[in-house]
């Protein structure tokens, strides 16, 4: 068990950084459900976005509905701003395979044509399965394939890693 | 087996949605929250989601019928599944022979839902019984049997409204009697355990035991109206009133149309439902139909976001596990 805020506070030095290079004044947050979310509420609040916060659920841009199904717990996605032209920052807790920042952005060309995508991620664990990477990471993970890395929320927000054996 | 059981697999999920008689408050709140999540999708710029790309749904219609056939449409579309509409003209029975017939060449076109109406209760049923186990089965309105995704997308708007069934008293008003949307919304509100659930209606068009369902009878409008949240006026099915059963649409009105007057003894936030096609003058008058506290476009919207939850969480259940992490 880690806590994460230290993690998160290093992302938002890198996102200060990167935004004042990329000369981005006003960026749009998006945090994907759930643990996405949570990553994205406390990066809003530490670099004092106006924005309001953005939340994506991409259960029916999953890939996997003809193995899996509907997702139950699916919650509305919300985006309560203009995509279009906007530079957007797209924020998950753990970055895998890639599949769900490949359905996340296909879900946000659904909402309209953004400026630019940054992609943060709370934890990069490799095994990327797409040609996926992430801008900023709080943390790099090399871990044993059949571990699990899960962050618990919302308070405190908590990273379990299980290693394989 | 019945039709209850049938609907469901091996887990207990609906693999097909065919009545709501039998099915538990987690199968009614699963389709709400996920319908809830779909409500949003047509306010976007791509009113569409890639959930069902590649599949085909295909809409037998043995009976006329314009919003639940085009609402199913847009579903389907809005899935990104391919839509096929066959209105079927047919004789009152189910054919057995050449029923299964048009199934067979359907089911030869590689498609993997029905959504299917008829005027024969059970037609679902059947259809469901003797297609093959890939496809999933949608009743959209049997006989006088069941009509359950209009139920659905009642209590969907009862609940965008007024998310507490428990204190709830909602009046059913009209033609019980002929009425599956009736009895498919009377089991959906006492799955979720609506506190009050009251008929309004004549003596005629009341179907026998109907206390039995768990409901309280009045023959009296204004009496049963008072203090209700919800009123849903049913449609006079006046092509099935054949046998008398009212002397006249003039005196019906007079006894159980729904006007402003009336509706003034119902809660002061009641809120006005139909299922339509509504008889303007018959069972509602207009300036209540068009008011304020009508809801009845607001049903047909919803009823988009409803049938897409139902479309993708039976579909889902026909995905084929391949035992791989998720």
């Amino acid at each position: 068990m880690r806590d994460a805020e230290f993690l998160i506070e290093a992302m938002a030095g890198q996102l200060r950084d990167l935004l004042t290079r990329r000369r981005i004044a006003e960026p749009a947050l998006i945090g994907i459900h759930t643990g996405g979310v949570w990553v994205a509420e406390r990066l809003h609040q530490r670099l004092g976005v106006t924005t309001p916060l953005g939340r994506l659920d991409i259960s029916f841009y999953r890939d996997d509905f003809s193995r899996i199904g509907v997702n139950p717990q699916v919650r509305p996605s919300e985006l309560p701003f203009d995509v279009d032209g906007r530079h957007l920052i797209l924020i998950d807790d753990v970055l895998y395979t890639g599949r769900t920042v490949r359905a996340a952005l296909n879900e946000l060309f659904d909402y309209g044509r953004p400026a630019s995508v940054l992609l943060a991620a709370l934890v990069d664990r490799g095994g990327r399965e797409l040609p996926i990477e992430a801008h900023v990471v709080g943390a790099r993970l090399e871990l044993p394939e059949g571990s699990h890395v899960q962050l618990t929320g919302p308070d405190p927000l908590q990273l379990l890693i299980q290693t394989a054996p | 087996m019945s039709a209850t059981h049938f609907q469901l697999d091996a887990q207990g999920r609906l693999q097909h949605f065919l009545t709501i008689e039998g099915l538990t408050c987690r199968h009614l709140t699963e389709i709400l929250d996920i319908a809830e999540s779909l409500h949003g999708v047509a306010e976007r710029r791509v009113k569409k989601l890639p959930t069902l790309h590649g599949k085909t749904v295909v809409n037998l219609f043995f009976e006329a019928s314009t919003r639940t056939r085009t609402t199913f449409e847009l579903a389907a579309k809005r899935l990104s599944a391919d839509v096929l509409t066959l209105n079927i003209a047919t004789s009152s029975a189910v054919k057995g022979e050449s029923l299964l017939d048009t199934l067979r060449n359907i089911e030869a076109m590689q498609c993997d839902m029905f959504v299917v109406r008829h005027s024969q209760s059970g037609a679902a049923e059947f259809i469901a019984r003797h297609v093959k186990p890939h496809i999933a089965v949608l009743n959209a309105g049997d006989g006088r049997h069941a009509h359950p995704t209009q139920a659905m997308l009642d209590v969907f708007t009862i609940r965008r409204h007024k998310p507490d069934f428990p204190s709830l008293r909602v009046a059913i008003v009209g033609d019980i009697l002929h009425s599956r949307v009736a009895r498919s919304l009377i089991h959906a509100l006492s799955i979720l355990g609506t506190g009050d659930i009251r008929v309004i209606a004549p003596r005629t068009l009341l179907p026998a035991q109907v206390e039995n369902l768990g409901v309280r009878v009045f023959h009296h409008l204004p009496e049963g109206l008072r203090d209700v949240d919800v009123v849903v006026m049913l449609r006079l099915q006046r092509e099935r009133m054949e046998g008398a059963l009212l002397p006249s649409e003039q005196e019906f009105f007079q006894q159980y149309g729904l006007t402003e007057e009336r509706l003034a003894l119902a809660h002061p936030d009641a809120i006005v439902m139909h299922p339509g096609p509504i008889n303007r003058g018959v069972e509602i008058d207009s300036r209540v139909a068009d008011g304020p506290r009508s809801v009845i476009l607001e049903q047909v919207t919803n009823g988009i976001a409803v049938r897409m939850a139902i479309m993708s969480i039976t579909l889902g259940h026909h995905a084929r596990p391949v035992g791989e992490e998720v």
